[in-house]
């Protein structure tokens, strides 16, 4: 078996794993909706990881979307309506900020859009009278395609849009990454001047990466806010981005499953460590971190895919 | 015959340093053009103003009837004049097959996000590519594994998938082991006649200019100190005092030279 095939099929079992899971413990359902979610941002993430770029502020999308369905919810109280619209409004936001970030590289992109993000969030919180500050805003409960389920349907029906959109961005992620777009990423990392050389603007190459970035990123905060039916300033702040380059690191951007992987991974160990040694959280999380840069740099996705290809070839 | 590239007075200074004093050069259609110098006498600063990587701080530069003086890289690339490097500039973490690739994904359009870059038709071009340079049996290697002689091939093969109308090599054969450099330079020179690229070449190996070239340009601080062809410029005896007896010391004409 090719290892694209068993990417599928590791994919298709870890998704019939989590339907399992979701069945068998239902709050399950709701960890792994914001999982598979934060994953789909992460995905975004790791296509400017092959360019070498780090985003410290792609919580700013993850909260636009989030927000995005929050304000539409009461004129549009449709979930596969604002499913899109989150998307679109994230997809222009990141066109507009992408334009200007994309001449930037390395700590300077990832400081700009950290600071993007934070001016985000701080208007999020000063602009009371639109957004309810830090207390945030409830998503009155919404209909899907004109029906209006009840709540373990309306649960079970977002879950399984986060996961067939996780199914798909990670199909197109594969497809877009063996493209001469996606491949121009990594030469972006490796030799960028040589692609301007080449008649290229690396400008544009890494700007695509980022719109598709921010939309991901814009349809997991839409997520988000369906299955949490909540939004708050929180969203977009430092460290919900900071938290999605630690899932892109331990997952490891070398595959597409990587930030699914890490994503499920770190929202499990949350919520057993928030239960069982609340206090210790941080500590946990560090030394993870540092476990994986020390002796996994490939992530979880590395460890199992070295696992694999040994096992091809012994 | 008519001039594919006319540079009129071109001057370009870092700091005190004159890295081009006035240089007026016309390189002819179909021609190969080598440029000899010592170090630091500005050759491949030639280079970087005429692909757009330095501007000039004065003069001009013509290319096929256009002035392109201080236009970006990218344009001067699509207009047809593509470069290789001093020093290679691959893409690392890239396969050889990769890299060639690459650059015919840059000439025949990048931006297709569903069709994989190795796709049939590029694959065999990459592959017909390679294999006319001597490189098809490192196409399956990463570029940073190489050994520096065919880092260089490689570098140059790249700007080859371009298919460029004029093409700048800086030192293509330094780096290249010496058995090897003659069959090296007959086969890029073969690939370059078939595909009638006008050429320009940065190069530090008499026997090579003077198999190769057409034409011969010095270039002494900044400026050109003689142009013309190979037997009567390599005969000139300031050129083989001042470049070839630096450049040569081993020959017997070189140490004449000095003595
Ligand atoms: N980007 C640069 N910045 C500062 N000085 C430079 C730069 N490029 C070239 N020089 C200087 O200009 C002179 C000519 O350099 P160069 O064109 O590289 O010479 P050559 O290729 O003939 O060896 C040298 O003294 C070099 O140090
Ligand atoms: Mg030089």
């Amino acid at each position: 078996m090719t290892l694209p095939r068993i990417e599928l099929l590791l994919a298709l079992l870890g998704a019939a794993a989590m339907v399992l899971a979701a069945m068998a413990t239902p709050w399950m359902k709701f960890v792994l909706t914001i999982a598979l979610a934060k994953g789909i941002a992460v995905l975004g993430i790791m296509l400017l990881l092959r360019a070498g770029q780090v985003s410290f502020g792609h919580a700013l999308y993850v909260a636009l979307g989030a927000y995005a369905v929050a304000f539409l919810a009461p004129a549009l109280p449709d979930a596969a309506l604002l499913l899109p619209a989150a998307a679109l409004v994230t997809t222009i936001a990141g066109t507009i900020i992408g334009l200007f970030v994309s001449r930037y590289r390395e700590i300077f992109f990832g400081m700009l859009n950290l600071a993007l993000s934070m001016v985000f969030y701080s208007m999020l919180e000063k602009f009371y009278h639109y957004t309810k500050g830090t207390d945030g805003i409830r998503v009155p409960s919404l209909g899907v395609a004109g029906l209006q389920l009840d709540r373990v349907t309306y649960e079970w029906t977002v879950f399984g849009t986060a996961l067939a959109l996780a199914f798909c961005f990670g199909l197109f992620a594969r497809v877009y990454l063996a493209s001469p777009m996606g491949q121009a990423l990594a030469a972006i990392k490796t030799r960028e001047t040589r692609l301007d050389f080449m008649g290229v603007s690396s400008r544009n190459v890494l700007l695509a990466a980022y719109v598709l970035s921010a939309m991901m990123a814009g349809c997991a905060g839409a997520l988000i806010a369906m299955t949490s039916r909540h939004v708050t300033p929180l969203l977009s702040y430092w460290t919900a981005s900071g938290e999605l380059v630690f899932i892109a690191i331990l997952g490891g951007a070398g595959g597409v499953l990587g930030p699914f992987l890490g994503a499920v991974a770190y929202e499990l160990v949350r919520v057993y460590a928030a239960a069982t040694v609340a206090d210790m959280w941080q500590m946990i999380l560090g030394a993870v971190l540092l476990l994986v840069i020390l002796f996994a740099r490939g992530g979880i996705w590395g460890l199992v895919s070295v696992r694999l290809q040994r096992r091809r070839t012994a | 015959m008519k001039a594919l590239l006319q540079a009129r007075g071109l001057r370009l200074a870092f700091g005190g340093v004159k890295a081009a004093d006035g240089i007026d050069l016309d390189v002819m259609e179909g021609e190969f053009l080598a440029i000899i110098g010592p170090n630091g006498a500005g050759k491949t600063t030639f280079i970087n103003m005429t692909t757009g990587y330095l501007r000039p701080q004065g003069g001009t530069i013509t290319y096929d009837g256009t002035e392109i003086t201080g236009r970006r890289p990218r344009e001067i690339v699509r207009r047809g004049i593509a470069r290789s490097f001093q020093l290679p500039q691959l893409f690392s973490e890239h396969t050889v097959e990769e890299n060639a690739a690459l650059a015919i994904a840059a000439r025949e359009g990048i931006w297709s996000p569903l069709a994989p870059l190795l796709r049939p038709a590029w694959q065999e071009e990459a592959r017909e590519l390679l294999g006319r340079f001597g490189l098809l049996p490192l196409a399956g290697q990463r570029a940073d594994a190489l050994n520096e002689g065919t880092r260089k091939l490689a570098d140059i093969a790249m700007a080859v998938a371009l298919k460029p109308r004029l093409l700048l090599m800086d030192e293509p054969t330094s780096g290249v082991a010496a058995s090897e450099k003659m069959a090296v330079v007959e086969t890029l020179a073969r690939v370059l006649r078939d595909a009638r690229v006008t050429a320009v070449f940065v190069e530090h190996d008499m026997d090579v200019v003077e198999r190769f070239a057409d034409r011969v340009a010095v270039w002494s601080q900044g400026k050109i100190a003689a142009l013309g062809p190979p037997a009567r410029i390599l005969a000139d005896p300031a050129v083989q005092r001042d470049v070839i007896g630096i450049e040569r010391p081993a020959t017997p004409g070189g140490v004449a030279a000095h003595a």
